[in-house]
C-alpha cells in the first residue's frame, strides 16, 4: 500500500456512510464502498471489508434501515437507507466537523512569534 | 443517550441470535465481492484478475466479519460463555474431580457461613433494639457473685435514676424470675406460664412498639391498679391462636383477672438477650412500691443521653451513687460498687473469646480446602499441561488460558458455595432450634444477607485462590517440549511433586493445629463433666409444684408434710424434698456473718441462699459432713436454723466448728448453724463453690417450690404418676415439666458442649481432608514411578519392601506436617489457655494422642497406594517404557 493514504479517524466513517446514504438514496454495501471511494480518491485506506461494521453499528443506533432487495443487475443485495433520526444526527455531527475542521485550520495556520520578519 | 441504549439492547439481542445473524452477514459479503466482480469484469479485467482485485479491495474477509461481530455484539460476553460451555464439557467429562471439589468446597464454605451467621447475630449484629449502642448494663457489686449483689434496691434504683445526668432513660426488670411465674386457667387444664416484671418504661427505653395494642401506662404502674400484662408474641400465637380479639380481654392469672393491653413483636425475645435458653411468656409492670422492702431486685438498664460514652457514665456513678439520699443504708453497700459496661458487652461479652476461636477454627478449615484444592488441581494441571500448549500454539493468549482457569474455579467455587449455603442454612436452622442452649440470641440465628455476603466473598477468594496457583504456572512454558508426546519429564514431574508435597505438609500442618485445639477443648470438657458438683444428678428430677398456704408457715408446713409423704409412698421414689431454687438453675443471694466476730470493711458476706424442706439434701444426693438435717420441728417458734456448706464454713469459722454457731444476715434474727453440706457448685460447673446457706421453708418464705425426687429408676418412668399424686392432692397443680437434674447440668455446661462439638467436627473435617491431600500425593507418586518400581521388583525387591517402601514415604511427609503442627499448635493453645479448663495448653497426653492420631489417619491414606505398588506387575510396568 503507498505510505501517504490517510487513515481513518474514529468516528469518520459512520459520517461518510451517513453522508453518502442521505446524498444517494438507498445503496448496498458495495455501492456505499465504491462511492466513498470515488469521492476520497485515492486518499483514503480503506478496505471495503470495515464498512460492514460502520453498518451494523448505525442499524442498531437507529440512524439506517436495511432491507433485502435486487440490484440493477439483478443480484440480491442489502440496501441501505438513512432514517430520520439519521439525518438529524448526520446533521449534528457534519457541524461538529465543520466545528473541529475550522478550528483545526486556525490552530495550523498560527504564525510563529514575532511573524513580521 | 436514548441511541446508546438503543444500540446496547440490540447487541444484547444480537448475542442470542449468532448464528441467523453470521449466515445474514455472509450473504450481503457474498454479494458484495460478485458486484465488484463483476464491475471488473465490466472494465474489461480477466476473470481471475477481476476476482483478485475484488478480494484485495475487500480486505480480509474473517477479519471483516471478525470485526461485524465485535461491532454488533458482546465479545466479553461471548468469550465468557466461550469459556463457560467449554469449562462445563472438561467438569462432565472429569466427574470425579468435579464431584470432589464440590464437596470439599461445600463442606468447607458450608461451615464458614454457619458459624459466620452464628458470629453475626452474636457478636456482630446490633441488639434488635432502638440505637442499641447506647444501651447500658448496671452490674451491682462490680458484677461479682449471684444475682443477690448485682441487682439492686427498688430505692437505689429510682434516686440513681431521677439524680443522674449521663442517662436519658433508665428502666429495670426483675430477674428473680420464679417470683413471676404464674398459673394461666386454660380451657382444659392449668397452663404453667413463665413471666417477667420489667418496669413500666421498659419497653420505651429499648425502643420496642407492641405488634398490637399498647404497652403499660403509668397508672398500671402503681398500687392498687388493675393488673395487665403484655403476651410475648409467640405465647400469643400457641395459646390463644394469634387472636388479635385478646387485646382488651381479662384472662386469669393465679386466680387474679388480668388484662391483655397488647402483645409484643415477633422479633422481641426477652429471654434470647437476657436469659438465654428461656422463653418468657408474659410480661407484667414493676409495682415498684411492692418490691421496695424485698431487697435487691432490679437489674437495670439504662439508655445514654446522646454523646455520652459507658465511660463517662461509669465515671459519674462512682461519684455520685455514694451521695444519694439513701446510700448510707447498709443494704446499698452492693448497689454502689456500680460497674456500667454496654448492654451488647454484657449479653455476648463473655462469648467473645470462644466465638472468635470458632472463627479461626473454620477459617483454617477454608484454607485447608483450598490447599487441597490446589493439589487437586495441579494434580489434573499435569495432565492438562499438553492441552494448554496446544491452545498457545493455536494463538490463544496468556490472559485468554487464565481467563479459561479462572472461569473453571470460580464455576466449581460458586457450584461449591451454592451447596455449602444449603449446608449453612440447615446447619442454622437446627441451631436456632436449640432452645434450651444457653446462649443468647442463638434463636435468631439465620443466613442472612450478610451472611449471603460473606458466601459470595468466600467464593470468589477460594475460586481465585486455588485457580490461580495452576493458572500462573500453566500457560507460558517451553511449548516444544509440553507438546512433545513423551509427557513430562522425568526432574518436571519431580519439581511438581515436590510442590505438592508442600502443599501436603501444610495441610496436615493445620490440621494437626485444628486437632491438637479440638483435642484440649474436649479434654477441658471432659474434665468440667467429671467436677464434683455435691449433689447427684443421675435418677433425680425435679418438678415445679403450686400450693396455697396464704402465707402461713403452718399451713406450708402441713401441705408439704402432706405432699411429701405421698409422693414418697410412690414405689419407686427413695426420696422427696423441696427446695425454693435449685442450683445451676436460679439463685438469689443474701448475707451471712458470723455473730461476734471482727470483720475487716471489704469483706464479702454474700450467700446463695436456698428455702428447703426437710428431705431435700438427701433426696439431691447432697453430703452433710457434720450435724443433722432440718426436721419439721424447725418451725416459727422454735429457734432459727441454717444449713451452711463448707465454702461458708471457711470464710465465717475458719479453723472452727461451725456447728451450734449463731449468725446473723438471714432475716431480723440470729439463727443457729446445724448442720455442713459439702460444697455444691451453684452458679457454674467450672467456678468454685461459693459460700451457701440452707434455711427451712418454714422459717422463711420460699419463693415458689421444686419438688425433687430421687428414684430407683429412670426418673421419667415416674413422672406420670407423680404428676397424678400432685393433682390428687391440689388441682390446680399445673402440667409443668418433670426435668431430670442431669437435664439443669447439661444445660448449664451447654456452651461449652456448643463449641466443643463445633470445634471438634471442624477438626475431624480438618484430618479428612488432610488424608485425602496426602491420599493424593501419594497415588500421583506411585503412579509416576510404576516404571520404577517394576524394575526394582524385576530386580529382586519384595512386595514388603515396596509396601514399606510407599508408607514411610508417606510418614514422612506427615512427620514433617505434625513437627511443623505441633509448633504451631504450641502458640495456639497458649492463645486459648483462657477457655480451657483443669487443662494445661501444653497438655501432653493430647498432643501425643493428636500425632499419634494424624499418623495413624496418614499411614491409612498411604495404605491404598502402597497396596497398589505393591501389586504392580513387574513385566507389564517394564513393557510400557
Amino acid at each position: 500500500m503507498p505510505k501517504d493514504k490517510l487513515d481513518l479517524l474514529q468516528g469518520t466513517l459512520d459520517l461518510m456512510v451517513l453522508r453518502t446514504l442521505e446524498a444517494l438514496g438507498p445503496l448496498h454495501g458495495y455501492g456505499i464502498a465504491r462511492r466513498i471511494e470515488q469521492v476520497c480518491g485515492d486518499e483514503v485506506l480503506l478496505n471495503q471489508g470495515t464498512i460492514y461494521a460502520s453498518l451494523v453499528r448505525l442499524q442498531q443506533r437507529g440512524w439506517i434501515a436495511a432491507e433485502w432487495g435486487a440490484s440493477d443487475n439483478k443480484r440480491r443485495a442489502k440496501f441501505y437507507s438513512i432514517t430520520k433520526r439519521g439525518r438529524k444526527q448526520l446533521k449534528e455531527d457534519a457541524a461538529y466537523w465543520a466545528r473541529l475542521s475550522a478550528v483545526m485550520g486556525r490552530v495550523l495556520a498560527l504564525e510563529p512569534k514575532g511573524g513580521g520578519r | 443517550m436514548i441511541d446508546s441504549i438503543r444500540q446496547a439492547l440490540n447487541r444484547l439481542r444480537a448475542f442470542f441470535r449468532k448464528e441467523p445473524l453470521d449466515r445474514d452477514v455472509e450473504a450481503e459479503m457474498a454479494a458484495h465481492l460478485e458486484l465488484a466482480i463483476e464491475e471488473n469484469l465490466r472494465r474489461g479485467l480477466p476473470a481471475p484478475e477481476a476476482r483478485r482485485q475484488a478480494f484485495i479491495k475487500f480486505g480480509g474477509v474473517e477479519q471483516a466479519k471478525e470485526r461485524h461481530r465485535e461491532a454488533r455484539s458482546l465479545p466479553a460476553l461471548e468469550m465468557l460463555v466461550q469459556d463457560l460451555r467449554y469449562t462445563f464439557r472438561n467438569l462432565r467429562r472429569e466427574r470425579v474431580f468435579t464431584f470432589m471439589a464440590v464437596l470439599i468446597l461445600a463442606l468447607g464454605i458450608g461451615a464458614n457461613v454457619a458459624v459466620f451467621s452464628v458470629v453475626n447475630t452474636i457478636l456482630l449484629r446490633p441488639l434488635p433494639f432502638r440505637d442499641p449502642q447506647r444501651l447500658a448494663w448496671f452490674a451491682g457489686n462490680n458484677g461479682v457473685g449471684g444475682l443477690g449483689g448485682t441487682t439492686y434496691e427498688a430505692d437505689a434504683f429510682e434516686q440513681y435514676q431521677r439524680a443522674n445526668r449521663s442517662f436519658q432513660e433508665m428502666t429495670a426488670f426483675v430477674p428473680f424470675y420464679s417470683f413471676t411465674e404464674g398459673t394461666l386457667m386454660g380451657p382444659r387444664e392449668p397452663v404453667p406460664v413463665s413471666g417477667v416484671w420489667v418496669a413500666g418504661n421498659f419497653f420505651e427505653t429499648l425502643g420496642v412498639q407492641p405488634a398490637l395494642g399498647r404497652l403499660f401506662t403509668a397508672e398500671e404502674c402503681v398500687k392498687g391498679a388493675r393488673p395487665a400484662v403484655l403476651l410475648s408474641y409467640p405465647f400469643w400465637q400457641r395459646q390463644f391462636a394469634a387472636n388479635p380479639a385478646i387485646v382488651g380481654q381479662a384472662i386469669t392469672l393465679n386466680h387474679e383477672a388480668v388484662t391483655v393491653v397488647g402483645v409484643l413483636p415477633p422479633r422481641f425475645d426477652f429471654g434470647a438477650v437476657f436469659a438465654p435458653g428461656e422463653k418468657m411468656d408474659i410480661l407484667s409492670p414493676i409495682i415498684m412500691d411492692r418490691i421496695r422492702t424485698a431487697g435487691h431486685t432490679l437489674s437495670v438498664i439504662g439508655r445514654l443521653e446522646p454523646g455520652v460514652t459507658v465511660a463517662q457514665a461509669q465515671a459519674e456513678a462512682k461519684i455520685l451513687f455514694p451521695h444519694l439520699p439513701g446510700a448510707s443504708h447498709p443494704d446499698w453497700g452492693s448497689d454502689i460498687k456500680t460497674t456500667i459496661v454496654g448492654l451488647k458487652e454484657h449479653v455476648s461479652g463473655m462469648l467473645r473469646r470462644s466465638l472468635i476461636a470458632l472463627w479461626c477454627a473454620v477459617g483454617l478449615i477454608l484454607l485447608i480446602v483450598c490447599v487441597n484444592l490446589s493439589n487437586l488441581q495441579l494434580a489434573r494441571g499435569a495432565a492438562r499441561s499438553k492441552e494448554f500448549a496446544l491452545r498457545s500454539a493455536l494463538g490463544a493468549g496468556r490472559g485468554r488460558l487464565i481467563c479459561q482457569l479462572l472461569t473453571e474455579s470460580l464455576l466449581l467455587s460458586g457450584a461449591g458455595a451454592a451447596l455449602g449455603l444449603g449446608l449453612a442454612f440447615a446447619i442454622t436452622r437446627f441451631l436456632a432450634h436449640q432452645g434450651s442452649m444457653a446462649l443468647p440470641l442463638l434463636g435468631s440465628v439465620e443466613v442472612d444477607g450478610a451472611a449471603l455476603a460473606w458466601t459470595l466473598l468466600i467464593a470468589i477468594c477460594v475460586g481465585v485462590l486455588f485457580g490461580l496457583a495452576p493458572a500462573l504456572r500453566a500457560p507460558g512454558r517451553n511449548l516444544q517440549e509440553a507438546l512433545k508426546d513423551t509427557g513430562p519429564s522425568v526432574s518436571q514431574g519431580r519439581q511438581h511433586e515436590r510442590l505438592r508435597s508442600t502443599l501436603v505438609i501444610s495441610e496436615v500442618a493445620l490440621a494437626c493445629v485444628l486437632l491438637v485445639a479440638a483435642g484440649l477443648l474436649l479434654r477441658s470438657f471432659l474434665r468440667v463433666l467429671d467436677v464434683d458438683l455435691g449433689f447427684q444428678p443421675s435418677r433425680a428430677a425435679a418438678v415445679k409444684v403450686k400450693y396455697d398456704d396464704g402465707g402461713n408457715a403452718d399451713r406450708r408446713s402441713a401441705i408439704l408434710q402432706e405432699m411429701l409423704r405421698h409422693v414418697t409412698a410412690i414405689p419407686g421414689i427413695e426420696a422427696a424434698g423441696i427446695a425454693d431454687m435449685l442450683p445451676l438453675d436460679r439463685n438469689r443471694s443474701w448475707w451471712l456473718l458470723a455473730k461476734g466476730a471482727v470483720f475487716s470493711k471489704d469483706q464479702e458476706h454474700g450467700v446463695f441462699a436456698y428455702l428447703v424442706t426437710p428431705g431435700y439434701l438427701e433426696a439431691m444426693g447432697m453430703h452433710l459432713r457434720a450435724g443433722r438435717d432440718f426436721n419439721w420441728q424447725d418451725t416459727p417458734k422454735n429457734e432459727p436454723v441454717i444449713i451452711i456448706n463448707q465454702a461458708a464454713a471457711r470464710r465465717e469459722w475458719p479453723g472452727q466448728d461451725p456447728i451450734g454457731r449463731l449468725a446473723l444476715g438471714i432475716g431480723d434474727h440470729e439463727s443457729r448453724v446445724v448442720g455442713v453440706i459439702s460444697d455444691v457448685r451453684e452458679s457454674s460447673l467450672e467456678n468454685a463453690s461459693s459460700p451457701e446457706v440452707y434455711v427451712p421453708v418454714t422459717q422463711a418464705v420460699p419463693a415458689g417450690a421444686e419438688l425433687v425426687v430421687r428414684t430407683k429408676l429412670p426418673p421419667e418412668v415416674l413422672a406420670s404418676s407423680v404428676m397424678k399424686t400432685l393433682r390428687s392432692l391440689n388441682a390446680e397443680q399445673p402440667a409443668t415439666e418433670f426435668r431430670p437434674i442431669q437435664q439443669i447440668v447439661d444445660h448449664a455446661v451447654s456452651p461449652r458442649r456448643f463449641f466443643v462439638l463445633l470445634v471438634s467436627a471442624f477438626a475431624v473435617l480438618g484430618l479428612v481432608l488432610a488424608s485425602l491431600g496426602i491420599y493424593g500425593v501419594i497415588s500421583y507418586s506411585v503412579t509416576r514411578q510404576t516404571q520404577e518400581i517394576g524394575i526394582r521388583m524385576a530386580l529382586g525387591a519384595t512386595q514388603a519392601r515396596v509396601l514399606m517402601g510407599v508408607i514411610s514415604k508417606t510418614l514422612r511427609l506427615a512427620l514433617a506436617g505434625i513437627v511443623l503442627g505441633m509448633a504451631a499448635s504450641f502458640v495456639v493453645a497458649r492463645l486459648i489457655a483462657s477457655l480451657l479448663f483443669g487443662t494445661a495448653p501444653t497438655d501432653p497426653v493430647t498432643f501425643a494422642a493428636m500425632a499419634l492420631l494424624l499418623c495413624g489417619v496418614a499411614c491409612l491414606a498411604g495404605f491404598i497406594p502402597a497396596r497398589r505398588a505393591a501389586c504392580i506387575d513387574p513385566m507389564r510396568a517394564l513393557r510400557n517404557i
